[in-house]
């Protein structure tokens, strides 16, 4: 995981897009504005849209990071880019 | 009377298998139908043909079982309601484009407005053989540019800018070709553009816009998707203006008919003449 610390965590390795977005959207919704949610995803599809998603949503992703095994690690912050 | 099937052929008339029965095929151009037109083929289909319509591969609409007395009726019907009829045979056939630009988020160029000025331009173009235009508004090809003979591809060629980077790693991340490379310690980011696809997803994913990037065009030769498979070939950098590409499209043509042999492909032309030399005689525009 980022070093960076985080209010939540989520995991949507085990779905496939939109689902993987839809989750995180979910998860979002129970944070504050600027409180930090760090999202655990696979390689491919999920890492390639779920970013552009949520900027297009006004959330500011602050950090990715590729783990050994292929899947990502990426926190977002909600409303940052408001 | 003998029936002229060649011109009946040009005209959008398919010869059906069943005796005096065609199948009309209408002009399409980017797959737009406005619902009017619609109900004017709704109208024909019902009264001259059997109630239904074929939609084609090219974003087409041909009405089967259109009875040779019928022609001229049809045509007067069709003309009046506001849709015009098809092409077939050897020239510029129906050009294609995805939604694009005007209604897609992922779109980069407006590809229904170019498919409309191709038509203008090109439409109905006689040629040594058929001849297929594509446009599709970015990376993830919806259209199939690549199956036409000349098909075209919005992109986009990403910029860097240091000053709002946070070094979050997004765009690595993103990048389907693993183009972009960020060391978060050395805080450095780098772009190898031999790697660029122009699929603009660094850019639509940067969290604080340190990515910009000026949209263009992304041109493929010499597709095929018929008798004979064929993924059409890259060998220009991404072109940025629009009238760059009408000088292209004329020098291809122009390549077309000065070197195809009747009813040979734009593909199989290329492999016969050379490819080098087709390529040589569009970078001279560039």
């Amino acid at each position: 995981m980022s070093k960076l610390a985080v209010d939540d965590t989520l995991d949507i390795t085990d779905v496939v897009c939109p689902i993987t977005f839809v989750k995180v959207k979910v998860a979002l919704e129970d944070l504050e504005d600027g409180q930090k949610l760090g999202v655990h995803l696979n390689d491919g599809e999920p890492i390639q849209n779920v970013p552009r998603s949520l900027k297009d949503e006004g959330h500011k992703v602050l950090s990715v990071d590729q783990n050994d095994d292929g899947t990502w690690d990426l926190v977002v912050e909600k409303g940052g880019l408001a | 009377m003998a029936v002229d099937y060649k011109e009946l052929k040009k005209g959008g008339f398919m010869r059906q298998k069943q005796k005096d029965c065609f199948s009309m095929r209408l002009k399409s151009v980017g797959g737009h139908f406005t619902a009017a037109q619609l109900g004017t083929v709704q109208q024909v289909a019902e009264k001259y043909g059997q109630g239904y319509v074929h939609l084609t591969s090219r974003q087409g609409i041909e009405i089967p079982f259109i009875k040779l007395q019928d022609i001229d009726a049809v045509k007067a019907a069709l003309k009046a309601g506001g849709v015009s009829v098809g092409v077939c045979g050897p020239r510029v056939r129906t050009i294609t484009a995805c939604q694009g630009a005007a209604t897609c988020p992922s779109g980069l160029i407006d590809t229904v407005k170019l498919a409309n000025e191709f038509d203008k331009r090109y439409g109905g173009r006689e040629l040594p053989h058929k001849f297929k235009f594509g446009f599709t508004g970015c990376h993830n090809n919806c259209l199939k540019a690549e199956e036409n003979d000349m098909g075209i591809k919005g992109g986009v060629m990403p910029a860097w800018s240091e000053a709002s980077c946070t070094y979050c790693g997004v765009c690595a991340a993103v990048c389907p070709t693993k183009a972009i490379t960020v060391d978060k310690e050395a805080k450095t980011v780098k772009l190898a553009a031999d790697k660029c696809v122009y699929c603009g997803k660094c850019i639509k994913s940067c969290p604080t816009d340190a990515w910009t990037g000026e949209n263009g065009f992304v041109i493929s030769f010499g597709g095929l998707y018929g008798n004979r498979i064929a993924v059409g070939r890259h060998f220009l950098p991404i072109v940025f203006d629009e009238a760059k590409i009408y000088e292209i499209v004329d020098v291809t043509l122009k390549f077309f008919e000065d070197h195809a042999r009747p009813s040979e492909r734009f593909a199989n032309c290329l492999d016969r003449v050379g490819w080098d030399k087709f390529q040589k005689a569009v970078e001279a525009v560039l």
